[in-house]
């Protein structure tokens, strides 16, 4: 068995199976705020991380479940943020817009549409002042293109010349607008391009697509110095968030980029070519589900954040002598 | 819009030198350092503060930006997040609600958010108030408004010392620090007494029994020019300078007050939902029992700032007014 193929496959379902589980958990009210899925998606966070190095940057949005767990922040902490626990990786004040994980370089879990391209840019910046080279990841969707923010940004790291990856997930939908009803220019690796960076379309619902686009565009990030970006076509099959009745678009269009579902076709193409037997997706799914299980008990029985501690975190604490 | 740089008092240097001195010795101190904003480099700064930085430092330290508050400033939080030790200039508050999003829910959320995880080491610096005939769109004083936001902290120096000492302290804070440098500011000359400085306290700049007059930055001066006014009329007033206005030194101001039991607070902030009003309302909460007057409060008029000279002193919280306010509070 093709050891990447079921990594990539592992990394997709991992994602995939946590968030059917994170549905049930909304609607028992373990999870409660506003719940962003990534259900369709998969391969574009499996394929991306699968280019970045542990040193690079990852700055991301309040869709970000799959991007943390690919990452490597581990489920529990995930999970038991989601629950509001003191052992979630936010310590309880983020939820699931909000994950963080700075020792994973993981900068976020930013809410606002656009809001973290600046981060972005702002950690390039630093690098590329102190040396370091490193790559920064920045995910956004097709609805933060609206925003000012996007313009100024792909502008600034062009103009200084900085390393980061943009990574627009193009979903098709801004909530429940799509592209072409907020968007007079739909084709948006050309828009970047205008910046005077390379930028290439990908088929986001082919994670071996995805993955061969995001090694070369992380490459040629770090040989150039220069930002790259990748607009990852893809489609989410849940509604924008766990609130949205989903009435601005139709069942047969769901149901059509549901045939192109990213698990299914990468698991038919790695059973086609042997490269995964049916025993190694039934064991991957028992090990997927055996975590889910470990993850769920540890968030039930996670201790609450004190009460008491309501203000802490508000400005930086100082360090405490060992 | 621009001021020329004023030729210094002699032997005194002014508000601008202070500012460019103190910008001059982060650079030395700390490789980390560096100034970005629109036209700081080439240009020497809107204000003519940092003029002359760029020959000293080079571009990289010393970096022009696009007119892209949002991004600039976001990507002053960024590199904060990774060790650097942004100054970022914002040419006034004005401009910088383009870039309030990164400001307030980024930069001021981050430590929160993550649980403890992140700091943001920043010092964003701007020019705030009015008095120089620019007209609304370049003359509110929008400082009250971060000073209701929890997770930075908002400085205002009014003197040429605040404005050569603060900036050390500030950029060894951990967290986000908007320092806002009032326009009319730029050409004063004053003394450096060298004093270290703290970005905690409130200070008293004049001791007086009657009555306390509580103001900041630009309405340092308008306190000061009425106290002088009153004492001629046989009234002692003290002139608190909040310098800090967010975390406020209430302790500073309650105290003034419990000696003087009466207080007038000037503020060029609107007057409703303003800083004054926080200030009145924390009076009220701590010292009620004390008060032998309400609380004064002289603010700017509740319209955005005329061109005209006239209506625009008009519309600004001016010694007369202060005098008056603390004429009705002494009775």
């Amino acid at each position: 068995m093709n050891a990447r193929g079921r990594d990539l496959f592992a990394s997709m379902l991992r994602i995939r199976r946590f968030e059917e589980r994170c549905v049930e958990l909304y609607s028992a009210r373990k999870i409660r705020g506003f719940m962003h899925l990534y259900i369709g998606e998969e391969a574009v966070a499996a394929g991306v991380f699968d280019a970045l190095g542990a040193d690079d940057n990852v700055v991301s949005t309040y869709r970000e479940h799959g991007h943390a767990l690919a990452r490597g922040v581990p489920m529990t902490a995930v999970l038991a943020e989601m629950y509001g626990k003191a052992t979630g990786c936010s310590r309880g004040r983020g939820g699931s817009m909000h994950l963080f994980d700075v020792s994973r370089r993981f900068y976020g879990g930013n809410a606002i549409v656009g809001g973290g391209l600046p981060i972005a840019v702002g950690l390039a910046l630093a690098d590329r002042m102190r040396g370091a080279d490193r790559v920064t990841a920045c995910f956004f969707g097709d609805g933060a293109v609206a925003e000012g923010e996007f313009h100024e940004c792909l502008n600034l790291a062009a103009l200084w010349r900085l390393p980061v990856l943009f990574c627009c997930e193009n979903n098709r939908y801004a909530m429940g607008t799509a592209l072409h009803r907020a968007q007079a220019q739909t084709d948006l690796a050309l828009r970047a391009a205008s910046y005077g960076m390379v930028a290439w379309p990908v088929d986001g619902m082919d994670v071996s697509a995805v993955a061969a686009a995001a090694h070369r565009a992380r490459a040629q990030v770090a040989a150039t110095g220069e930002p790259c970006f990748l607009e990852l076509r893809t489609y989410r099959f849940r509604a924008h968030s766990m609130y949205d009745s989903d009435r601005y678009r139709d069942a047969a269009e769901i149901d059509r980029w549901k045939q192109r579902d990213p698990i299914d076709t990468y698991a038919a193409e790695l059973l086609g070519s042997g490269e995964l037997t049916e025993q190694d997706r039934t064991e991957l799914e028992a090990s997927v589900g055996r975590e889910i299980d470990a993850a769920v008990g540890a968030a039930e029985s996670a201790p609450r954040e004190p009460v008491s501690d309501l203000t802490r975190f508000v400005l930086t604490e100082p360090e405490v002598p060992s | 819009m621009t001021n020329p740089p004023a030729a210094p008092a002699a032997g005194h240097p002014t508000y601008r030198e202070a500012i460019r001195a103190a910008i001059r010795d982060a650079l030395d101190a700390d490789d980390r350092v560096f100034l970005m904003g629109e036209d700081v480099g080439r240009y020497g700064g809107c204000f003519g503060v940092s003029l002359g930085l760029l020959e000293e430092y080079g571009p990289d330290r010393i970096r022009d930006t696009p007119l892209s508050e949002s991004a600039f400033v976001g990507a002053g939080i960024g590199a904060a997040l990774a060790g650097m030790r942004p100054i970022v200039e914002i040419m006034t508050v004005n401009f910088s609600l383009l870039s309030l999003d990164q400001i307030l829910n980024n930069a001021a959320t981050f430590s929160y958010m993550s649980g403890g995880q992140l700091s943001v080491p920043l010092v964003i610096r701007m020019t705030t108030g009015a008095g120089r005939q620019l007209a609304a769109q370049h003359s509110h004083s929008l400082e009250g408004w971060y000073a209701h936001i929890p997770g930075i902290r908002v400085l205002a120096p009014a003197t040429v010392t605040d404005a050569r000492r603060m900036l050390a302290p500030a950029l060894a804070d951990p967290d986000p620090v908007l320092i806002f440098e009032h326009g009319t500011l730029y050409n004063v000359a004053g003394s450096d007494d060298l004093d270290e400085v703290d970005i905690d306290s409130a200070a008293v700049r004049r001791d007086g029994d009657d009555v306390t007059l509580i103001g900041y930055g630009g309405t340092l001066g308008v306190a000061l020019a009425a106290a002088e006014t009153l004492a001629g009329q046989g009234i002692s007033a003290e002139v608190l300078d909040l310098r800090v206005l967010r975390p406020l030194d209430e302790d500073a101001i309650v105290g003034s007050v419990r000696r003087t039991h009466r207080a007038v607070v000037v503020d060029e902030g609107w007057r409703s939902g303003s800083l004054a009003a926080e200030i009145a309302a924390r009076i009220t909460e701590r010292v009620f029992y004390e008060l032998d007057a309400p609380v004064e409060r002289v603010c700017a008029a509740e319209v955005p700032m005329p061109y005209a000279g006239h209506l625009e002193q008009a519309a600004l919280p001016g010694p007369d007014d202060v005098v008056a306010a603390a004429r009705r509070a002494v009775g």
